[in-house]
């Protein structure tokens, strides 16, 4: 599997660490009151799509930039490859 | 004061040479670096400011730039300094000064050994080593790849001296890594 990194091209995957679905950037605000509930689905609750999956791959023998992965589970056919900081930033994080 | 006893990374009192076929491979212990990583709202202050150090423009993902003082890419927003030792011990402290609190400054010189590989056709080394694309690895490429399992910094400096710089602590096996690949390939 290829994974073609935003900025420095096309890289064989076992450069990288596969670090878990993407819904990890949306982590709660602790100070909302529903925080709790809302961390507990956020640290257990995970969709199990056959399919497109957003996915944290992290690039371990390279730049240690976090990517954002979509990729389909069924085919390994990855469609979007984006750093992570630009898809927490275009959700309002870390701006 | 300590009395203490310089060695390289490797142990000894002087670099390790080693020559074999068209190749010869260096311990390099006589460089200061420093790693430089912006903080955020300060990207366009440290690009300026490592521009003062290193002369030509901070260079973009993939590359190095520079002569006596050079920079190279380490990730997004983030370069490593490299310069000789005996003039720049104090890098570092230089590279504080100039990003003005805009980014943070590690003093790197001693977690990293550099080796140097010269000589014709270093893409039938490099090519035993990592995965590299040694075709589109051209003078000013740097980039970070895996070496012997570590972790390791790539600059093509030109077509025939490729720097390699690997964690310190790990310098004989990276050593033997690269001296097993050289005889290899030749």
């Amino acid at each position: 599997m290829i994974i073609n990194h935003p900025l420095l091209g096309p890289r064989d995957s076992a450069e990288f660490t596969y670090m878990g679905d993407a819904s990890l950037i949306d982590r709660p605000d602790w100070k909302n009151p529903q925080a709790l509930t809302q961390f507990i689905d956020y640290g257990y609750m995970r969709d199990n799509p056959a399919g497109a999956h957003c996915e944290l791959w992290y690039h371990e023998q390279g730049d240690r930039s976090f990517l954002v992965v979509t990729r389909d589970t069924t085919t390994h056919e990855i469609f979007s490859v984006e750093l992570a900081r630009d898809v927490a930033r275009s959700r309002g994080r870390s701006t | 004061m300590h009395d203490l006893i310089a060695t390289t990374a490797l142990g000894a009192a002087a670099p390790c040479v080693d020559h074999h076929g068209p190749i010869s491979l260096t311990e390099e212990p006589g460089f200061a670096l420093a790693s430089i990583a912006a903080r955020r709202g300060g990207e366009r202050t440290t690009i300026l400011a490592i521009r003062r150090m290193i002369g030509p423009t901070a260079p973009k993902a993939g590359h190095w730039a520079g002569a006596r003082i050079i920079a190279f890419w380490t990730g997004p927003d983030q370069w490593m300094l490299e310069a000789p030792y005996d003039s720049e011990e104090f890098l570092f402290e230089r590279a504080i000064k100039e990003v003005k609190g805009k980014a943070s400054i590690t003093e790197q010189t001693g977690a990293w050994c550099r080796f140097d590989l010269r000589g014709t056709n270093l893409a039938a080394v490099m090519e035993r080593l990592c995965p590299i694309n040694m075709a589109t690895f051209t003078t000013g490429s740097a980039t970070r790849s895996s070496i012997h399992h570590l972790g390791c910094f790539v600059l093509c400096r030109n077509a025939d001296h490729i720097s390699i710089l690997g964690p310190r602590s790990s310098a004989a096996s990276l050593h033997h890594g690269l001296l097993t690949a050289i005889r290899a390939a030749f």
